[in-house]
Order: C-alpha cells, then structure tokens, then sequence
C-alpha cells in the first residue's frame, strides 16, 4: 500500500486548447479511500488517467510513496484499474484474464495459481473461472474485473465509475461490498464516481471537481456541512439544497435575512452584522432536511407560513415545495405529515445551519454568527 | 422494414415481385450457364447449335485444350496472389492497429492519406511502378507484381481493420497496459483472437482483387510471369487460325472459378468486404 | 514529510515502445509517400516532358496536353467515357434500386436470391468481357439464339458497329455491377426506421407511394456512395474494354484508361500517357472533391 500525492497538476491536450486540469493539489495517506467526484467534463477520469500514467501531464508531478512516477510508463508504476465497462479480455476466460498481468510479471505459475484461488474466494467468482466474459452477467463482470486488480496486490488502486454500468439495487449491494472489502484489506484508493451518495458513503477523503479545478476538498462530512462554494453545496446532498435569493438589512447591530411567502414574511437573524453587507443580495442556503414543521410557539426557531404547492411522498420522507422569495424551496418532512396542496404550512428553519453564497461568485460568504441570541430576537409578523 | 411476423397474402402485385425478380435471377445466371455449356461442347456444336443447346456430345477437349494452354499461368496467380494477400492482410492489420489504438500527432493525417488513396486511378502510377521495379530488377517477375500488389492494397486493407478496430473500446488496451503489456503483446493475445471476422473479410477482397486483376498483371509482366487474366485475354483475343469458342469459354471458366468458389463457400464476408469499403470516410 | 523527488529514469525499453507505433507505421507512411503521392508526382512530371519510349526529362510546356487535345483518339475516348459512365451508373442504380426494393418485400430465400444477383462481382472484368463477347457475338450469340426461338431476322450486331458498340460495354459493366448496387440499398433499406412507413401507412398512402416519397429520399448518402464507387469503376474501365473490345472497332469503343495504356506502353508515347493519366486523375478529383467538402459541411452542420 502507498501514499498518493498529486501535486500541482497541469494538463492540457494542446497550445491554445483550455486546461482540462488545472494546479490539482491532493494528498491521501496509505490504505485511505479518496472519491473524485464531479459531473461530466469535469475532468476527474482525466485526472485518473494521469495517476495511471495512461495520459502524460504538463505540469506538476505525481507521487507514489513520495516518489516523483510522472515520468513512469503505466505498467512500472504497479497500479490496477477497475474500468466502468470492467474492460475484460473478450477472447479469454476469467481464470486467463486474472492471470494475464501476473503472467506478463513473470509470475511462477504455482503463485499464480494461489493468488487466483485467493481472489475467487474473496469475490466468489470460483464457479465462473472456466467461462468467458460474455457468459458472465453485468455484476458477475464486475467482479472479475475487482479480481483482476486484486491479484495484482498494486500500490494503489483506481476505480472508474465501477458501479455505474449495474442497475440500481445491484449498485447499492455492490457499494456495501465494496465498503467491507476496503476495511478489511485497506487498500490505498481513488474512485471515480458522479454519483454523490457513492462519494458520501464510500470515501475517506472527497475531491469535488468541475471544470478541471478541485472545488473542495475534505472529508464527506466538511463537503456536506461546510461547502466552499455554491457548486459543492448543490452536488453534495439530494434532494440537493434550497438556494433563496435574499435581502440583508441591518437591525440593531444584527443582520437579517427578509423572506417571503407570498402569505407570510420573517427575518431571519444571521447574527453579527458587518457593514458592507447591509442591504446587498446575496443566496440563502439551508437543505430540505433542515426545514421543519413548525410545533407553535415555544422552541424559538424563526418560521414562516407557507402555501403547499407540490407535494411528493417518497416513501421514506414527504416533499413539500413551497415559494419563498419567489423561489421553489424544498423541504423534507416526515412521511406521516398530513398535507394537501393549497394547505398552509408552519415552517421552522435553524439559522445555525444556514449557509450564505456570493450571488455573482457563488463563494461561501463567512459571518462571525454568533448564535447565542438567536432564540431570543424573532420576529414574526401576522398574515397580510 | 417490415416485421417478420406479418406474412403479405399472395395478390397479383405479389406475382409480379416475384416474376421479375425469377426474371432478374435468370438473367444475372445464364451468362453463366452459357459460358458453361459452351465450354463443354465440340467446335461443330457450337457452330450448328446456339448459345443455349444442350451439346450433342459433352466433351471435355475444350477444357483440356485451355488447361494445357493457361495452366502455367493458373499457377503463376497462385504465386502471385498467396503471397500478396497475406502480406497485405498482415500490414493492414497492424496499420490498423495502430491507426486506432496508439493514436499520435500525423496518425491521423497519413490515415486521411491513405483513405483518399484508395481512390487514385492507377494509371497514374504506373510508369513509375515500372521503372521502379526495373531498377529493383523485379520487372517481369511474379514477386514484382507481389510488391506492386501489396503497395497498393495497403490502403484497403488497412481501411478495414482500422475501421473494425476502431470499434473496440480502448478501456481494454488501457487495462492491458496497465497489466504490463507492451506494444506487441497487446496485438498478439488480445487484439488478434478477436480479429477473426475482419481478417476473413480482408482475405477474401484481397483474394478476389488481386487474382481478378488484369491492369497490373498485363503492364508488369510478360511472357512466363504474366498471369491468369492477362494468358486469358490473349488466349481470347489474338485471333491466330479459327476461334475455338469452347477452348474460350473453358479458359475463362478456368480463371474465374477460384474466385466463384470462394464467393459461394465464404460470400458472406465478401459482402462485408464490399459493404465496409462502401461506408468509407 | 519531507518528499524526495527522485524521478526514477524510465527504463530503455520504455523508450522504445513509445516510439514502436510510429516505427511500425513507418514502412507503410513510406509507401504511401512514395508509392502514391510521389509517383503521381512523377506522372505529373513526365507529362510536361518530351518522353516517348523512354522517359526524358526535356521540358515540353504543355505540348502534351495540346497534342491530347488534338488527339481525335483521345476525343472519342473523353466521349465514350461520358456515354459509358452516364449509361453505366444510371441504369445500374435503376436497377440496383428496384431490385433492392422488391426483396425488401418480406420474399422467402430471399438470401439465396440476393447470392445470385451478387455473384457477378466476384468475376474478373475479364471474364465478364469475355462472357459478354461470346454472348453479344454477331451471327452466333444472342441474335442466333432468338433466331432460333423463332425472332425470324433479329440481328444483333453492335459489337462491330462503330456507333453502338459502347452500349455492349455498358450491359457487361451494367450486370456485373449492379447487384452490387442491389446489396448496397437493401442494406440501406434494411436501417431505415419501420415507424416512419407505418406512420406513412396509417396516413393513407400506398407502398409505392411510400417508397417514392419517403423511403428512398432517406438513402440520400447511400445514393451518393454508390454514385462515388460508379464512378470510379466507370473511369478506371479498362479491363473490361480489354476484354470486349480491344477498343475496337478501330478505336470507336475506346476509354481513356485503355487509351493511356496503349499510348503509353505499346506505342512508345509516355508524354502523353502520362498528361492523360493525370487528365484522368483530374476526372476522379472533380468528383471527389465536392462530395468530400459536402459530407465535410454536412457533418460540421449536423
């Protein structure tokens, strides 16, 4: 196993063509899982394939166990891919497609032999070491696929949108899988993935990429709680967050944000106020799990009444959209909740977990909130 | 177009389908069968009878007399077309290998080269062809025409198996470069096991091409090296003592058979072949 | 953490696979150079030289081309080849059309018939011409055979007639190709989207009417390939004239591929072999080229 540091990565496909990846800063220790996760074009497979030594960079350096591979050919760098299309040998069997690279190596074939057995017994593909590939189902292939990087025993390990290819319930089964084989064998990994759950549930450490640039990188937890920017709040968490476009105005040496309902307004207390944000717009930002119905009177959170527009039972949860500032807000509500569209709705929000965005920039905006009077400072005002 | 479970009831638009297309059937075979009746009749049947009576007596003279004629230039295209095909077939193959998988700055220029190549006229290489074989003292020879039909096959060939290569996804190179494998080892264990179908559709079309080919044949050769096609237009047409129309027939049945019989046993991949050059560019 | 960062010196072997591609692509880059594009550059040259039997490097301006122009062969050859060409690709895709459309109709072997119509395509031009000379013979081939069926005075001699004698070419060149042209559309037929004609069905009009209207405007590339390989197998005939004619009688069925061979390999005129080669390539050039730029301009506006 091996640490993976990737340090200042430049990489263009030709003079006067845009950078597809731009000053890339990342660092993982030995046996940590990273995701790199963005949507299409975002240059994460790209990325990939410079950490595999398949495509050359122009700048920067790729380091393995602190030493500088960007020069490296793929096949001295001791490095294993799992391909979203599992890229297995068409014309041999599983047993011949695990053992091609050991061979290539110049593996004893009794070796050989014994690491073959131990990977089939790991993913339980013994039964399916005679067949080809087109005999195999899409889960079945996957797992060969793992097999065959796995018997290679690589430094690191990278996965393409390994998962992509199966259908939803085998997605999830196989991420579960892929979970338990990463605690028991703490392999150093990078996984390429757009799907965000994948990324929340399966990585030690989150890349969120787009257009070439690391957006944000962190723990799934920082990427959740505390997002850099517009862009990572929106990908991370589904149904994705609330962004409302919002007035700030100074009261008493607060700020406050005014919301609409269309029914109802409230101000939301932001806490300390800094002059130069007085009266500007800027964007709201609080996720459908963080509004909740409103219980009366008493816990002190802000709230406002509004009209139910659309309701969408999921099973699991009730959405309920609503129009705040003339925007369509989600929220996420119990499933029991009885409500019907053109029903009025008490709605709380908690003004700790608010976030605040730049309207032009869409950057994180960072108030010194001091929360501590919160409870004390609402304002409501009746129904017009 | 139409769903194979709906079978059309017989009306007369039906019969007429039907008859012309029996009319287009028999028209498309009896050149055939002519030339085969033709073949096997005396010279006094063919002057008494026509085109399509049956032979009074079948007789094989017209097909001993051919044979002894033309059959040293019978071997003379072997010699000249095995050789040309694998040849060709193998450069095709790994131009095309190349061409699709290991991509670099001017690959995809010189493929553009050869694609519009594959339309030159070859009248307008053939002075230089002959000089250039004269200087390699390979003129009149069966390996000159080897050569000759190897350079210019190249740009077919290699059409088809980059274009069938093409569609094999190069996640499967990456995942066998990542396995260590070179250059090579690639094309050898896994690129080649799959090539199965293109590499019977580029055996067969070379085959056909290069044993039909007259031009070349008849402007690089002569005398004991010329072959099949060009012993088999001056048997034809060099009109010394009367016409032995049967002698004729025979012999051109004699060339043109090897290339029939590979249609009829592997026809399907000759489609291809047609089909794919077909959808160029 | 301090990081060392040694770049570790990438092994020779390495070095050499990374140029095995271009060394393997190498001999074929040469051949091609040379082969094709340096050697019509050396036609090109020699046609603006004063070679005859053999080739001299004496500059003759464009005295070739003038003497082609002049050249009353070379005339009757540019003719034909029109004549030829136009007939040859018209009435092959004419055919090729109906035929494909007719066994596009759910027709039982329909396999075994589509072998059949093929089969001509694996023959040499040779053969054909030889076949179709036998066939078009005046006095024993296909004029004695009516004759004998009971067509009292047919006579069929357009093989020896100055006049006609091209049209025997294009029914040779016409049965050899067309199934060709037949394989080429059904293929065709066979992708076009089944819901358009049931669309076209539900809406009243008649399976005439449907193909004519509908299905084959939608073969518009297919249309213009065949038209692209026509015309290139109709300006490199010389095979067939070979065959058949000879360029005979006289030099009435003579095409410009027949023509450069003899000017230049029998009579000893390479100076104007070569001017007429290129003339050819011109021909095939002016067809290309506007076909290329309007897939080139089709794919950049879809």
């Amino acid at each position: 196993m091996a640490t993976l540091e990737i340090r200042n990565v430049n990489k263009t496909y030709g003079s006067g063509l845009p950078d597809t990846l731009k000053a890339i800063q990342l660092s993982i220790k030995d046996g940590e899982f990273l995701i790199l996760v963005g949507p299409s074009g975002c240059g994460k497979s790209t990325l990939m394939n410079c950490i595999a030594g398949l495509e050359n960079i122009t700048g920067g350096a790729i380091l393995i166990d602190d030493q500088d591979v960007s020069g490296m050919s793929p096949k001295d760098r001791d490095i294993a891919m799992v391909f979203q299309s599992y890229a297995l040998y068409p014309t041999m069997s599983v047993r011949e497609n695990i053992e091609f690279g050991l061979k290539i190596r110049k593996m004893p074939q009794a070796a050989i032999d014994e690491e073959v057995a131990r990977v089939a017994k790991l993913l339980q593909i013994e039964h399916l070491l005679a067949r080809k590939p087109a005999q195999l189902s899409g889960g079945q292939q996957q797992r060969v696929a793992m097999g065959r990087a796995l018997a290679r025993r690589p430094k690191i390990y990278l996965f393409d949108e390994p998962l992509s290819n199966l259908d939803a319930k085998l997605r999830v089964e196989m991420r579960t899988e892929m979970k338990l084989m990463h605690q028991r064998l703490k392999t150093t990994t990078v996984y390429v993935t757009h799907d965000q759950i994948e990324a929340m549930t399966l990585g030690d450490k989150v890349a969120v990429m787009k257009d070439g640039i690391i957006q944000q990188f962190g723990t799934p937890q920082q990427i959740y709680n505390d997002p850099a920017n517009q862009f990572v709040a929106s990908f991370i968490g589904s149904p994705p967050m609330n962004f409302i476009p919002v007035r700030l105005a100074k009261q008493e040496g607060r700020l406050l944000a005014l919301l609409d309902s269309g029914q109802a307004r409230c101000e939301l207390p932001l806490g300390v106020a800094s002059d130069e944000l007085d009266g500007r717009e800027i964007i709201l930002g609080i996720r459908p799990e963080q509004i909740a119905l409103g219980t009366g009177e008493g816990n002190g959170l802000p709230g406002i009444r509004a009209e139910v527009q659309v309701t969408e039972p999921t099973g699991p949860d009730l959405l309920v959209f609503v129009t705040l500032n003339q925007t369509k807000v989600c929220c996420r509500l119990a499933p029991d909740v009885a409500c019907r569209v053109g029903d009025s709705l008490n709605l709380q929000f908690d003004p700790a977990r608010v976030l605040l965005f730049d309207a032009a920039s869409g950057e994180r905006l960072d108030l010194n909130t001091a929360n501590a009077s919160v409870k004390d400072n609402v304002t409501r005002l009746k129904g017009r | 177009m139409h769903s194979p479970a709906d079978k059309p009831a017989l009306s007369l638009s039906r019969i007429a389908i039907h008859a012309v297309l029996l009319i287009a059937v028999l028209l498309y075979l009896v050149p055939l069968v002519v030339m085969l009746l033709t073949s096997f009749k005396t010279p006094e049947d063919i002057s008494t009878g026509n085109l399509l009576s049956w032979p009074t007596v079948v007789s094989g003279i017209g097909w001993v007399k051919a044979w002894g004629t033309v059959n040293g230039y019978f071997w003379n295209s072997i010699l000249i077309t095995v050789p040309a095909v694998l040849i060709s077939t193998a450069i095709g193959a790994l131009n095309g290998y190349v061409l699709s998988m290991w991509r670099f700055r001017g690959s995809q220029l010189f493929f553009g080269l050869l694609l519009f190549g594959c339309f030159l006229p070859f009248q307008t290489v053939l002075l230089p062809a002959s000089f250039t074989l004269g200087k390699l003292g390979l003129a009149s020879t069966t390996s000159g025409l080897v050569l000759v039909h190897v350079v210019y096959g190249l740009a077919f060939t290699t059409l088809f198996f980059r274009n069938f290569y093409v569609s094999i996804p190069d996640a499967l190179v990456k995942a066998a470069r990542l396995d260590g494998a070179g250059f090579f080892t690639i094309f050898r264990r896994i690129i080649l096991p799959m090539s199965t179908p293109i590499i019977m559709v580029c055996l067969i079309w070379q085959f056909t091409q290069i044993w039909n080919d007259f031009l070349f044949g008849v402007v690089f050769s002569s005398g004991d090296s010329q072959p099949i096609t060009v012993a088999l237009n001056n048997l034809v047409n060099t009109s010394t003592g009367a016409k032995e129309y049967n002698v004729d027939m025979a012999a051109a049945m004699i060339a043109g058979l090897p290339t029939l019989l590979v249609y009829v046993v592997a026809g399907k991949y000759f489609v291809r072949g047609l089909t794919a050059g077909a959808v160029k560019g | 953490m301090t990081t060392t960062t040694a770049q570790l010196r990438a092994s020779p072997l390495d070095a050499l696979q990374r140029w095995l591609p271009k060394l393997v692509l190498a001999p074929s880059m040469f051949i091609v150079l040379v082969g094709f594009y340096g050697y019509i550059l050396w036609t090109f040259v020699l046609s603006f030289t004063t070679s005859t039997f053999l080739p001299t490097y004496k500059w003759a301006g464009l005295a070739q081309y003038a003497r082609l122009f002049d050249n009353d062969r070379w005339w009757v050859a540019s003719k034909n080849l029109l004549l030829f060409g136009g007939l040859f690709i018209g009435i092959s895709l004419a055919i090729g059309v109906l035929l494909a459309v007719l066994l596009d109709q759910r027709i039982r072997r329909e396999g075994f018939i589509r072998t059949l119509y093929l089969y001509p395509m694996a023959l040499s031009m040779i053969v054909t011409g030889t076949a179709w000379k036998w066939l078009l013979n005046p006095g024993m081939g296909l004029d004695k055979l009516l004759r004998d069926w009971g067509w009292e005075g047919f006579r069929l001699d357009w093989l020896i007639d100055p006049d006609r004698v091209v049209y025997c070419l294009v029914i040779a060149a016409v049965w050899q190709a067309s199934g060709f042209i037949m394989a080429m559309f059904l293929a065709g037929l066979r992708g076009v989207d089944p819901s358009i004609i049931r669309a076209a069905q539900m809406d009243g009009a008649s399976l005439p009417r449907i193909y004519w209207t509908v299905v084959l405007p939608s073969l518009r590339p297919v249309f213009f390939s065949a038209l692209m390989i026509l015309s290139h197998i109709a300006i490199k005939s010389f095979d067939l004239v070979a065959a058949m004619t000879a360029g005979g009688p006289g030099y009435s069925s003579d095409l410009p591929a027949m023509f450069m061979y003899s000017f230049t390999f029998s009579r000893g005129q390479m100076g104007m072999g070569s001017a007429s080669a290129i003339l050819m390539l011109g021909a095939i050039l002016a067809i290309l080229v506007p076909y290329l730029y309007s897939e080139l301009r089709s794919k950049r506006h879809a």
